[in-house]
């Protein structure tokens, strides 16, 4: 039943010169031109970004290994789409916010979330303990696509509060909604691009299409290539090279800069790749080929950037020796801060589940509490 | 006889279940190629074709909703919901149509649909995937609602709920898919919609499902070697109850413990409960007593050892009914 000639309708042109898929920084480090977007930056933001794909997939590598030692219950990784990831949030102002997936590590890094808070979810010592009003990264949201529709309200809120399109670019916000290319088959996110369209909401949804939701591949969500879809909703949809952060940057700015101006939403596609299993819990050889996996590689989100920032002599050897340190640095933190992470107490488990405690609630609290202790001393 | 898992028994049985009848279909997500993530259709894309277990686009209101006009159509459709968690963006198909569709067209539309869902916790898992909504289903007319806790039952069980012509929330508990037992494929099991004593004893009643069943007989062994007899019961169905073995049980002993894992705030033993004071109020020497889950979201896994009903807290109801 399926169509395997299907999937050529998907992907963009390999020779990179299709004029759907925005791409400024070729996967051998060329620059390149798109008429419609152009990156602004210097090579000092460069090697910044540069520094936050590395220490992005140091922190996704320790984790996944974490999880092999029995450290972790379970870990998505995002090995493969670090430049998206890193690409839009580094668009993003400190008064925008961000919704996220599972898996938005290289976000969670840019917004100044501490990793161990992320490792501490997959852990199962809570579920995210990070603030999300402080740092602007919400939750992760594990259902598919519910965080979708979160954001386009959190976009109206900004429109009733009169930060959309005011001209003060210190106030004006927007929202960034992260999913996945299977989350697009939900319900809930066609729902919110019907809601962001008719409320012209200051959202911007970026799918990240790494071509497979657990084993199932895109032709099995879409039958035309997924930004397409964006104009059927009322809003433009734009397919950018996901595994290139300067693209990646250039098109999510772009895009959160109409939003706040008040011009609505946009639909951002980027084409990328799950190079690694779904999860730790996943077997991608039960589905998968390896040459797909191959091709995937030559076009590595890191390796360009490195390639660019050597040929063009931007970055040293002691530029690059700093980084490795750094990625080491917090390769420890992270392993170190996971082992010595405390379990939590099961009593807190009763403290948050209402604003205002219920006296049932804090009933069974307590008889738990003394149930518990009439075991102590028993062992 | 073969050693088999309960995932295992699971497959064979939906295996069977398609040889017997061409209209019955496995849909639901990565349950093609993958055989699902706890492999129960392990193969059988293979060996039934792409039309028969359809690997569906990423949305569970979609799997149920369409399930709806293949069922219409007359086709079994055997829906598979990945984890418990993610019931609900399909809870409105299944609890507005599937349930009700039957009842609308004075019976000329019945809906022979199964939904499997994966239940309940232990496996270490991250929010979503350790929940146990039975009730919310059993609380629903019109939909009929099972849970397994064996290998063989869930050979059987899984045959008999696609055969029936009513919709079935069928429920297995993920913690035990990889426990093991004899399955002899010719013997005549029980009827779908029955409860049965897994265990016999004087002194106490506990009723059980799904993956409580094992905690309850092991509370049982425990028991004994204390001198405390307890009579096991594993309920399999939740919706309609069978109270036979029930009540019997309970006029002998005088004395009833309903474990599971979900909250007990209007869970299945509230409603187990209500049900023996009705039938057995002279012969009750305590109050029945409910153990499960608190009434708190699922914890992270990190304390779900603590959350979960265990041998402990069985015990320590039956304690307290016995020092009525
Ligand atoms: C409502 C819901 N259904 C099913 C799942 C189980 N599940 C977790 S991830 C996943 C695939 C997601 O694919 P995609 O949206 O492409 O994101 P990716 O994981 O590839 O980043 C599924 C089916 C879920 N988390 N939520």
């Amino acid at each position: 039943m399926s169509d395997p000639a299907l999937a050529t309708v998907f992907e963009p042109s390999e020779d990179g010169d299709d004029p759907e898929l925005v791409q400024l920084l070729t996967p051998e480090g060329e620059r390149r031109e798109h008429a419609d977007y152009s990156c602004d930056l210097d090579d000092e933001a460069i090697r910044g970004f540069y520094r936050d794909l590395v220490l992005t997939r140091r922190i996704d590598t320790e984790a996944t290994a974490l999880q092999r030692q029995g450290e972790l219950g379970i870990w998505a990784a995002c090995l493969g789409q670090e430049a998206a990831q890193v690409g839009s949030a580094r668009a993003m102002l400190p008064q925008d916010f961000a919704f996220p997936t599972y898996r938005e590590h290289g976000v969670a890094w840019c917004r100044g979330v501490d990793p161990l808070y992320l490792l501490g979810l997959f852990r199962g010592v809570d579920q995210g303990g990070w603030d999300p009003r402080e740092t602007g990264f919400g939750l992760y949201t594990i259902v598919i696509g519910a965080q979708t529709l979160h954001a386009t309200g959190y976009a109206m809120g900004l429109q009733r509060d009169g930060v959309v399109g005011s001209g003060d670019e210190t106030k004006d916000a927007a929202v960034i909604a992260y999913f996945g290319d299977g989350a697009t088959s939900q319900g809930d996110v066609n729902e919110a691009f019907i809601w962001a369209s008719v409320f012209n909401a200051p959202v911007v949804f970026f799918c990240q299409n790494n071509q497979w939701a657990i084993s199932e591949p895109i032709e099995r969500q879409t039958r035309i290539p997924l930004y397409q879809r964006a104009l059927g909703f009322g809003f433009p949809g734009v397919r950018v090279d996901g595994n290139d952060v300067l693209a990646c940057y250039a098109v999510t700015q772009a895009a959160l800069r109409r939003a706040r101006e008040g011009s609505g939403p946009t639909f951002v596609e980027a084409y990328t790749y799950r190079m690694g299993a779904h999860t730790t819990s996943d077997d991608p050889t039960r589905y998968r080929l390896n040459d797909e996996l191959d091709r995937w590689k030559a076009k590595d989100p890191i390796a360009r950037v490195k390639a660019y920032l050597d040929t063009s002599k931007a970055a040293d050897d002691d530029f690059f020796d700093g980084v490795a340190r750094e990625s080491d640095e917090i390769a420890t933190h992270v392993r170190d801060g996971c082992l010595s992470m405390p379990d939590p107490s099961v009593l807190s488990i009763f403290d948050h589940v209402y604003a205002e405690q219920t006296p049932e609630l804090a009933e069974q609290k307590e008889q738990y509490a003394a149930y518990l202790s009439s075991f102590e001393g028993a062992h | 006889m073969a050693q088999l898992t309960l995932a295992k028994a699971l497959t064979n049985g939906l295996r069977a279940a398609m040889e017997a009848d061409p209209k019955v279909l496995i849909m639901g997500e990565d349950v093609g190629k993958l055989g699902g993530v706890f492999r129960v259709t392990d193969g059988l894309q293979k060996d039934f074709g792409e039309d028969r277990v359809i690997d569906t686009p990423l949305a569970e209101s979609g799997i149920l909703g369409t399930a709806v006009g293949l069922a219409i159509r007359g086709y079994r459709p055997v829906c598979e919901i990945q984890f418990d968690g993610f019931v609900y963006p399909a809870y409105d198909q299944i609890v507005s149509q599937v349930a009700k569709l039957h009842f609308r067209s004075q019976g000329k539309l019945p809906m022979p649909i199964v939904i499997r869902i994966p239940f309940g916790g232990g496996i270490g898992a991250v929010e979503h995937h350790s929940e146990s909504p039975e009730a919310q289903f059993a609380h629903t007319a019109g939909l009929k609602v099972v849970a397994v806790s064996n290998p063989v039952d869930g050979y059987f069980m899984i045959q008999q709920a696609i055969a029936s012509d009513d919709p079935v929330v069928f429920f297995e508990p993920k913690r035990r898919y990889w426990e093991k037992a004899e399955l002899d494929e010719t013997t005549a099991p029980p009827p779908l919609h029955s409860s049965r004593v897994v265990r016999e004893g004087t002194d106490v009643t506990v009723l059980a499902y799904g993956p409580m069943v094992k905690t309850a007989l092991e509370a049982a062994l425990a028991a004994a070697e204390e001198g405390r007899s307890l009579e096991v019961i594993d309920l399999r169905t939740l919706s309609p109850l069978d109270m036979g073995p029930v009540t019997e049980s309970v006029r002998k002993t005088g004395r009833a413990v309903v474990v599971h894992e979900a909250v007990v705030n209007l869970g299945m033993g509230a409603e187990v409960a209500a049900r023996i004071t009705e039938s057995c109020f002279y012969e009750l020497e305590a109050p029945v007593m409910r153990v499960g889950g608190f009434d708190t979201p699922y914890p992270p896994s990190r304390v779900e050892e603590e959350y979960l009903p265990n041998l402990d807290r069985v015990l320590d109801a039956v304690d307290r009914s016995l020092g009525y």
